[in-house]
């Protein structure tokens, strides 16, 4: 569903994405870890066709990114970082601009708001203006923007970041749901939402893949570490200890 | 030109218009053209106290002047504000090409001026109450007027596509209209060739020829050249490509 070839991102003479490949196949939730500035928001702003690769190539669902980008984009939803909205907008219309440019009008388009309002527990703000919501509601606005024309691929970019604790269960549910018939990446820097909801995980550090697989095999990488954590802060940190050297 | 074209650039005209509808710029903005628009043709063109009817020299004459300020007042939010809120991320991972965002977003400042200017008929009705003036000039006025507000507007909206600083691109916008109004004077542009070397005169005068002024004065005096027409067109459409670039250059 997903397929990235040799993705490279240069800005200026930084390398930010160095060379990354993987394949997320229909049904697969893959999350993307990795420290501060590894390249995860980069990749994935690659993968939504938002940047422009330094070279490599992008295809979801067999459609190329770059030779045919309204055409990928239509199968793809995707919540950026920090949730942004159109701030003088209700969540309702929010939501019916978002339809109306995925092609859906009419009737199909406030079935599709009604749907999304109640996945994403928005029924209560719904002609509320973004302005005046909380960061919670926000981020559900945006999340619920990203499934309202019920993609086959989703890119989520940290979608439990500013939750409480009760929301973020929710949503790490709803990924989990929703990964049975789709293919998701999402990142995160909260390790326990790998086991709750990843098939297969990631680890970026620097722009490079430096982990990848199911959460099992990840955790066996390194000998003696027992947890995620551990295998994380291992793989990373003697990377950055490398580059003191 | 395809059916999806349309739809979405309609999509996003009708959100832009929408927020300028629900924000009291569209207001603020279509007051002060009123007032400042008949204000000067009244007080300071003494429009009344004239036997001559024709509004080029009293009413149109001060268009250029109160467009370089208040067009980027009106496109100056068109992509600054999708960069500070971040919803540029949004739109262009969207099924949405650039440019259909781009006209949206344009046509729907465009249609801001264009109640803006059209709620001065009632100068036409005064002029036409108190004389007996040809229509073909007011026709030709209007649409000269209409077309040098829209340069100005193209202008701020690739201005606005490379910063996220609303003030920013008000004031290099206002900077560079106010540029392109000057080197059209006869008076200043005088100064200038007296002032470069000799030899240089040609360039002095071959820059002053892309002001807006000398292709505004030709169409409000009622001469309807096509030639005049075009000039606009292409500075309009040569912005909106300028805008593409902003747009490229900062998903590069």
């Amino acid at each position: 569903m997903i397929q990235v070839k040799n993705l490279r991102k240069e800005f200026g003479s930084k390398v930010a994405v160095d060379d990354v490949s993987f394949k997320v196949e229909k049904g697969e939730v893959l999350g993307f870890l990795g420290p501060n500035g590894a390249g995860k928001s980069t990749t994935m702003r690659m993968v939504t066709g938002y940047f422009r690769p330094t070279s490599g190539s992008v295809s979801l669902g067999g459609i190329d990114m770059l030779d045919e980008p309204e055409k990928a984009k239509q199968i793809l939803g995707y919540l950026p970082e920090n949730a942004p909205l159109y701030s003088d907008m209700t969540v309702a219309s929010f939501l019916g601009f978002c339809a109306e440019l995925r092609g859906i009008h009419g009737a199909a388009r406030t079935k599709a708001i009604d749907r999304v309002l109640d996945l994403c527990f928005l029924d209560k703000v719904r002609n509320q203006s973004v302005d005046t919501l909380s960061k919670g509601y926000r981020h559900r606005t945006c999340f619920a923007q990203s499934i309202i024309h019920d993609p086959e691929v989703l890119i989520l970019d940290e979608p439990t970041d500013g939750l409480d604790p009760n929301q973020k269960h929710e949503v790490r549910g709803m990924i989990k749901r929703m990964g049975q018939n789709k293919a998701i990446i999402f990142s995160t820097h909260i390790l326990e939402e790998v086991d709750a909801a990843c098939s297969r995980a990631m680890i970026i550090d620097r722009g490079k893949v430096v982990a990848d697989g199911t959460p099992e095999q990840l955790r066996k990488i390194v000998p003696g570490c027992n947890s995620l954590d551990e295998v994380f802060r291992s793989i990373t940190r003697s990377e950055t200890a490398k580059k003191g050297e | 030109m395809n059916k999806r074209d349309i739809e979405n650039t309609l999509t996003v005209f009708k959100r832009e218009f929408l927020a300028y509808f629900n924000s009291p710029v569209l207001y603020v903005i279509v007051v002060i053209f009123l007032l400042a628009s008949q204000g000067f043709a009244f007080f300071f063109s003494r429009i009344l106290d004239s036997d001559d009817v024709s509004l080029a020299t009293r009413f149109f004459v001060w268009h250029p002047w109160i467009y370089t300020v208040l067009a980027p007042a009106v496109g100056m939010r068109l992509w600054s504000e999708e960069h500070r809120l971040g919803t540029i991320e949004l739109l262009m991972t969207m099924p949405v090409s650039p440019w259909q965002a781009i006209l949206g977003k344009f046509f729907a400042a465009a249609f801001v001026w264009a109640i803006g200017l059209g709620l001065t008929f009632t100068i036409a009705m005064t002029v036409g109450y108190l004389g007996d003036p040809d229509s073909g000039p007011i026709i030709s006025g209007y649409v000269a007027s209409y077309l040098y507000a829209m340069a100005c507007l193209a202008v701020t909206s690739a201005i606005s596509a490379f910063t996220r600083s609303q003030v920013v691109c008000f004031i290099i916008s206002v900077a560079f209209c106010l540029v392109i109004a000057l080197i059209g004077d006869p008076g200043i542009t005088q100064a200038i060739v007296n002032a470069v070397p000799n030899g240089f005169e040609w360039l002095v005068r071959f820059v002053s020829y892309f002001s807006f002024m000398d292709h505004f004065f030709e169409m409000t005096k009622g001469i309807f050249v096509l030639r005049d027409v075009l000039y606009f067109i292409s500075v309009i459409a040569a912005a909106l490509l300028v805008t593409d670039l902003g747009l490229r250059s900062k998903r590069a």
